[in-house]
């Protein structure tokens, strides 16, 4: 299992809670398993997102792998000018 | 990828860091170089764009008969030639009804329909006889009257997300977000001084020279050109093949050289229209826009509305920042709040923090991106807040920013734990610098800021060609805005050991590269020099295979060595080395051409940090600003082209300067654009600005070879904080509205001699 931390305003779509427990190996099951286990994050998902793993922000990188003690972000698709 | 590509920081480089001319320069400077404006081909139309000037209306009926029989008009478009291909992709629609207004028209400015004509004169007549049947609607401009529930709803479709429970009812509040860690009322409680205050800034335009320009030219076959000014023509090719309903391969797209773009050509305007136009009329179309046009209907930054509180320990150690950001991005979904949000106390250690932000619309043009979209807003509220604080305990503001400042272990803001960053050497080379010890003359005053950018990687795609002569053809997809091929120019020659002026680069066109990202986020010189540099590795071990070819020997016993291809070993044979051209020149006989290669989605770009000092004279007769002094200190991770570096350091501070002094968007009572002009919309001039000083600071980035990190962005966070204390400073009141405008500063003079 990893744990996921999601912004506050995400709250909504996941009871609450912004601390997740997932079983995922890579960034790909991540938001996988996110979507199907809260389906209010799917629209989010869906417009895009970022996943921070020990402090570095992935944009893309499906396969970028988690560890049990990873720490993880969910956040906005960056964008920049 | 994986970020097995841990800097080398011991390494002496041979060509990176230096500072030669960029290939692209004398082009440049002698009028040879192609904009947008320049393509032409033969028998080619001219488009023009009918626009509305109504702020917000429904469009009852257009009615184009009258135009289409005008001799000369070869095609007309309307709403009615864009069907929906967005396929429930809200974002892409959003971009189709901007383009083309749909059932309203939702801005002044926003197309309404399009001519393509044999000539400018027949096209602007065409315009005219054109008629539209408008509704008008009640507008909103401004974000905090657009959040009111009397205010015009713009769509009936928005229910604000992020909150519980759902609205019921439409508004113009899109989305709410919300980032921070921590109790944020347990820690004002341990507070023993608490400054709240509110701020606002006016919408501004990036402010690009060249207007946007294309030349459309779509063959009966359904395959189309495009060549245009942009900063990511593939971006503009699967755009518009998607708004189309194209395949994208049978569209191929060029991009011009382009007079700026920071993050306003991110996005498409006239390229689909002028598509459309030369689709219908089976001719090549172009159109150029006026700079009316460019302010009216592209994308400008958001305007904002900015509540700011943060409480501070006597000792000047921050116990609790909050923060309230309302930001309005235009006439659709998508201002850039929730990178104010995550940014705006990103610089600091806090074991308490909130920052929320509303998406809201208005009947204003759809915003683009703007450097470090949503930031420097944020930084202006938290930076005048923090600066305030300071002064109340007592401590010089750079020490109270050092005490509190974010340091590698910190918990961000916006969430994860910061790795290496380079906020405190900035401040602490700041805090030496000889502008801080500078003496202040009358009515002046010195301010300074921090800020921060996330910065990001994406799709790169990269070619490098040997040429049978050794030297290299270097093909990119990142159009060039800041000097980018002389720095992929330098970074190729160091990996292949030969001469920079022996590497030309280019960008080449949709059809002769993988896809590439725009140029955005601060990302070209990190992701597409990351690229170049490892298909350079990916040439060069080719390279030494051949050698080995010719040698007869193993290619692990070869090895490659500053542009020499030389055995690796005592036991590898003794065979004299072989140069990059004289392998080059056998390419024929040793397998073909020779090339390396790299295609990858970047990632591990590093986030970056800035430290502006500024020094303001106010006059206190007139209210006029002059910034009379100005330093830019910021982590570049490994500067490439130091010259280039520089520029986007000097760059974004300029850009800061005419944010917070003279840049605004001025809308009258009917939501009409007042100042849509450079001579009504100042932005700084040579005269009116200061020598920019900058220091560059290079603390690796881990996740590049050569500890690159962007810098294109970073540089326009702190400026509009940092200027704003500084006139704070010099007028003795505090600044909480930008643009500090002569009306505006002579008016917080004038409250500040009525409290006294």
């Amino acid at each position: 299992m990893v744990k996921v931390v999601v912004w506050g305003s995400l709250k909504p779509h996941t009871g609450g809670k912004s601390e997740l427990e997932i079983e995922a190996a890579n960034v790909r099951e991540l938001l996988n398993r996110l979507g199907e286990t809260y389906p209010g994050l799917k629209p989010q998902l869906a417009r895009g997102v970022s996943v921070a793993i020990d402090g570095t922000i992935f944009r893309d990188g499906w396969h970028e792998p988690l560890r049990r003690n990873s720490e993880v972000f969910l956040l906005p698709r960056m964008v920049g000018g | 990828m994986p970020l097995d590509s841990r800097p080398d920081t011991k390494r002496n480089f041979s060509v990176v860091g230096t500072r030669p001319l960029r290939p692209d320069g004398v082009d440049k400077v002698t009028g040879r170089a192609k904009f947008g404006a320049d393509a032409t081909a033969p028998g080619m139309l001219v488009g023009r764009i009918l626009r509305s000037p109504h702020a917000h209306a429904r469009i009852r009926k257009i009615d184009t008969s009258k135009a289409e029989r005008l001799a000369g008009v070869k095609a007309i478009v309307t709403r009615d030639d864009f069907p929906d291909h967005s396929d429930g992709d809200a974002a892409l629609y959003d971009v189709l009804y901007n383009i083309m207004a749909r059932e309203k028209a939702l801005y002044e400015g926003h197309a309404v329909a399009a001519v393509a004509a044999v000539d400018a004169r027949t096209a602007r007549e065409a315009l005219k006889l054109i008629k539209i049947d408008y509704e008008v609607l009640p507008h909103v401009t401004d974000v905090d009257e657009a959040m009111k529930a009397s205010a015009p709803v713009l769509h009936s479709t928005i229910f604000t997300d992020g909150v519980e429970p759902k609205p019921k009812k439409a508004s113009n509040i899109v989305r709410r977000y919300e980032f921070g860690h921590g109790d944020v009322e347990a820690g004002f409680k341990k507070a023993d001084i608490i400054v709240e205050r509110t701020f606002k800034t006016e919408a501004t335009h990036q402010g690009y020279i060249e207007p946007h320009a294309c030349l459309a030219n779509a063959g009966p076959d359904g395959q189309a050109e495009l060549w245009v000014c942009t900063q990511g023509h593939f971006m503009v090719r699967d755009t518009c093949a998607r708004l189309l309903g194209m395949d994208i391969s049978k569209l191929r797209v060029t991009a011009s050289e382009i007079g700026g773009g920071f993050g306003g050509k991110t996005t498409v305007f006239i390229e689909p229209v002028a598509l459309a136009l030369s689709r219908k009329a089976n001719r090549p179309v172009k159109i150029v826009m006026s700079r009316e046009e460019v302010f009216k209907a592209t994308g400008p930054t958001a305007s904002t509305s900015i509540d700011v509180k943060i409480g501070v320990t006597k000792d000047g150690r921050i116990t609790a920042a909050d923060a309230a950001l309302r930001y309005q991005g235009g006439a659709f979904p998508g201002s850039p709040v929730e990178f104010g949000a995550m940014s705006a106390f990103a610089c600091y250690d806090l074991e308490n923090v909130r920052a929320v932000g509303y998406d809201v619309v208005t009947n204003r043009p759809k915003q683009a991106a703007y450097r470090a979209p949503g930031a420097p807003m944020a930084a202006f509220a938290v930076e005048s807040v923090v600066e305030e604080l300071a002064k109340k305990v007592g401590m010089a503001p750079i020490d109270f920013r050092i005490k509190n400042a974010a340091r590698e272990g910190t918990k961000s803001s916006y969430g994860p734990t910061y790795g290496p960053i380079g906020l405190l050497p900035t401040l602490e080379k700041a805090k030496q610098h000889p502008h801080f010890k500078a003496p202040l003359g009358p009515n002046q005053g010195r301010g300074m800021a921090c800020g921060f950018w996330f910065n990001f990687g994406g799709q790169t795609c990269v070619s490098l060609n040997i040429n049978n002569d050794g030297t290299a053809a270097l093909s990119v997809g990142t159009p060039d805005i800041g000097g980018s091929r002389a720095s992929m120019c330098l970074m190729a020659a160091e990996e292949l050991g030969i001469p920079y002026d022996k590497v030309r680069a280019i960008v080449a066109d949709t059809s002769s590269l993988g896809y590439n990202d725009v140029t955005d986020g601060s990302r070209t010189t990190f992701a597409t020099g990351m690229a170049t540099i490892l298909a350079a590795r990916d040439a060069s071990k080719k390279l030494t295979a051949r050698a080995a070819q010719i040698w007869g020997i193993p290619a692990e016993a070869v090895t490659w060595e500053k542009g020499f291809a030389k055995p690796a070993g005592a036991n590898a044979g003794n065979f004299p080395p072989l140069s990059i051209a004289e392998i080059a020149a056998q390419a024929g006989a040793t397998g073909g051409p020779i090339a390396g290669h790299h295609e990858y989605s970047a990632d591990g770009a590093g986030v970056s940090f800035a430290t502006h000092i500024c020094d303001a004279e106010v006059d206190p007769e007139t209210g006029a600003t002059k910034i009379v002094r100005y330093t830019v200190l910021q982590d570049a991770g490994k500067a490439v082209h130091p010259s280039y570096v520089e520029g986007q350091f000097q760059g974004g501070a300029v850009q800061g300067i005419g944010w917070a002094l003279n840049e605004e968007y001025i809308y009258g009572k009917d939501g009409r654009l007042q100042n849509a002009g450079f001579l009504d919309y100042r932005i700084p001039v040579c005269s009116d600005l200061p020598m920019i000083d900058t220091v560059i600071l290079e603390i690796p980035n881990p996740g590049h070879p050569y500890g690159v990190r962007g810098v294109g962005e970073t540089s326009i966070v702190p400026p509009l904080a940092a200027i704003a204390n500084a006139v704070s400073a010099a007028a003795g009141v505090r600044l909480i509205s930008l643009p500090m405008s002569p009306p505006r500063i002579l008016a917080a003079l004038d409250r500040k001699a009525a409290a006294e």
